[in-house]
């Protein structure tokens, strides 16, 4: 009894040593490729709030593909914060309960503070001279994507495709299924995410063309690929807006909706911007965009929203069971 | 009365069916509540469609394939492993259990590299004009590798306890070499034989993390069947992804469940063999 009592009198008093340093923890529940984002922009932030609060927020990170991330967060991950790739990933925790499905209202921009879009990355010298999206389906040409069932950003890689043979003059609905039929003709491989797909391509060599996340794409040709391939951006292509959002059942639960509110606001921030834009993503801000202009060239960019409505539209029509990829897919 | 090791017969069997219903029943249980979703109908649904027939053709069939494989190159290494003595051996011995130590992803990343067009065995196999990384040919490789320890690891020590006085008694009978391993040796290691295909075959049928980096998963072609629960999953299609596994189970279930019935009916015939 003695022992409980001093136990208890431990936890007592480590608890109340908490309460008083105020050290708070986030949870940031993100997708693949943001591993080096985050790292910069919770350095950052935990700074800022640090002087202006001087509370200590740790903010930890999980990482994995978008669609298993909204699902571990349903099944009861503690995230106080989500940044995913696809809207359509924060709509299923909103439909959930978890947050108010007006969420993508909230914040700024569609809730997408930084974006990118769907670029080409060819074989230095660009061997088969691909120049834009109708280079692709030339004969003998090869291209890597992965699968639009198990990948955003493969969804995103599907809908710039379709959208562009969408755009092209006499273009329509008849014409972009034959373009993006074709299309995966050409594809030898679909990886089930995006990382895998850049190392089909750029480490097992396979394929003459493949297509990537911008800040993907640039980062391959900085670390992984190095000199071997370059970066082709087609004549159009599709605004890439992974969103952000907060998760309130989570914040209210763990009394954090404060600091996750301003975590969020943070990556509009100027400064939040600017690591966005260091970290490949385009930036909303018009100022830190003109900055780094030389790294993200113009293209003609159409949204999701132009070309297909929603993401539960888009879902439905395209990548649900038996709907166009089905019966598009390359093995059809 | 004769005493028991372990205290008494009703607590030892209930721990174990406790054990065994915790561990192992109340997530199958879970998965087919989880499937009960979508009914019978929706399940024969689901497995009517060509691509979902298609993935189960290649992992069953693969699965099988690459476990016959295993059974004869098993059974090889095995020997040579029981019966002489080399330096290296106990290297080589330890080496056959590396593919039940290794993350099942890696193996798949190590096949691809291997395998891929320009790897180290691709480059070669491509002079020839055999594609084997991003075909099916790579689903049976990986699933040969996952399985390979099984069929070793359950024949070694029934070849340790086989008795030498029988091939003996056979070879002063006039035996040829052939003759002594197809009709005195083999019929003995068939129980056996057909464990270790049992279980290399049950491993890769749920075989995810090495398969999916060599197969391509192209559908139709080069789809296995947990990647289409994957998808499912992907779509927040639980109860799909729930319905797909069941019905795997079940194959698998009749597919083990077959293997264990004629491994007692050939048990029953080793014994009698002379």
């Amino acid at each position: 009894m003695k022992k409980l009592i001093a136990i208890c009198a431990v936890l007592g008093a480590v608890a109340a040593g908490t309460a008083t340093a105020k050290n708070v923890t986030l949870l940031n529940a993100s997708y693949d490729p943001t591993r080096e984002l985050y790292r910069d922009v919770n350095t950052a932030f935990a700074a800022q709030w640090k002087a202006q609060h001087g509370d200590r927020v740790t903010i930890r990170m999980s990482h994995g593909g978008s669609g298993k991330q909204a699902r571990a967060v349903v099944d009861g991950l503690p995230a106080d914060v989500v940044t995913l790739a696809l809207a359509h990933d924060i709509d299923v925790l909103a439909g959930r309960g978890l947050m108010p499905a007006h969420w993508q209202q909230r914040l700024p921009d569609n809730s997408a503070p930084y974006t990118s879009t769907i670029v080409f990355l060819v074989r230095k010298g660009n061997p088969k001279k691909i120049r834009d999206w109708s280079d692709l389906v030339r004969p003998g040409v090869q291209v890597i994507t992965p699968n639009p069932k198990t990948s955003g950003g493969a969804r995103w890689n599907f809908l710039a495709a379709w959208g562009y043979a969408l755009k092209q003059p006499g273009g329509n609905e008849a014409r972009a299924r034959a373009f993006v039929r074709e299309l995966y003709r050409h594809v030898p491989v679909l990886d089930t995410g995006a990382r895998g797909a850049t190392n089909t391509f750029v480490q097992r060599g396979i394929g003459d063309a493949l297509l990537a996340w911008e800040n993907e794409a640039i980062l391959a040709r900085q670390e992984i690929g190095g000199a071997d391939v370059e970066i082709v951006v087609p004549s159009m292509s599709i605004l890439a807006e992974p969103t952000v959002a907060l998760v309130d059942r989570n914040v209210d639960k763990h009394g954090t909706r404060a600091v996750a509110e301003a975590y969020l606001k943070f990556l509009y921030s100027p400064q939040g911007q600017e690591i966005a834009a260091r970290n490949h993503y385009r930036p909303r801000s018009s100022q830190v965009m003109a900055r780094y202009a030389s790294q993200f060239p113009e293209v003609h960019l159409f949204t999701l929203k132009d070309m297909f409505g929603n993401w539960n539209q888009a879902t439905t029509k395209f990548f649900a069971d038996g709907a166009i990829f089905d019966q598009i897919g390359p093995g059809s | 009365m004769r005493r028991r090791i372990l205290p008494g017969f009703n607590l030892s069997l209930g721990y174990s069916l406790t054990y065994l219903g915790l561990i192992v029943m109340l997530p199958l249980a879970a998965l087919a509540w989880k499937a009960s979703g979508l009914g019978i109908g929706g399940l024969i649904e689901l497995l009517r469609v060509p691509r979902t027939l298609a993935a189960l053709k290649l992992s069953f069939g693969g699965a099988t394939l690459a476990a016959a494989i295993n059974v004869v190159v098993g059974l090889l290494v095995a020997w040579v492993l029981v019966r002489y003595r080399f330096p290296g051996r106990r290297l080589f011995d330890a080496v056959v259990d590396l593919p039940f130590a290794l993350p099942t992803a890696m193996a798949g990343i190590a096949l691809t590299a291997l395998y891929a067009p320009n790897g180290w065995i691709g480059q070669w196999l491509a002079a020839l004009g055999i594609k084997v990384a991003y075909t099916p040919w790579g689903v049976l490789v990986a699933m040969v590798f996952v399985g390979f320890p099984f069929v070793v690891r359950t024949l070694q020590p029934v070849l340790e306890t086989l008795e030498h006085d029988v091939e003996e008694a056979a070879e002063t009978l006039g035996a040829r070499r052939w003759q002594i391993f197809l009709k005195v040796i083999l019929p003995m290691l068939v129980p056996t034989l057909l464990t270790g295909f049992a279980l290399a075959l049950a491993r890769a049928v749920g075989e995810y993390g090495s398969v999916i980096f060599i197969a391509g998963n192209i559908p139709m072609k080069s789809e296995i069947a947990p990647l289409l629960i994957v998808q499912s999953l992907e779509q927040f299609d639980y109860a799909g992804a729930a319905a797909l596994g069941v019905a795997m189970l079940a194959f698998s279930f009749v597919l083990l469940l077959a293997i264990t019935l004629l491994q007692r009916w050939s048990h029953r015939w080793a014994d009698v063999a002379p």
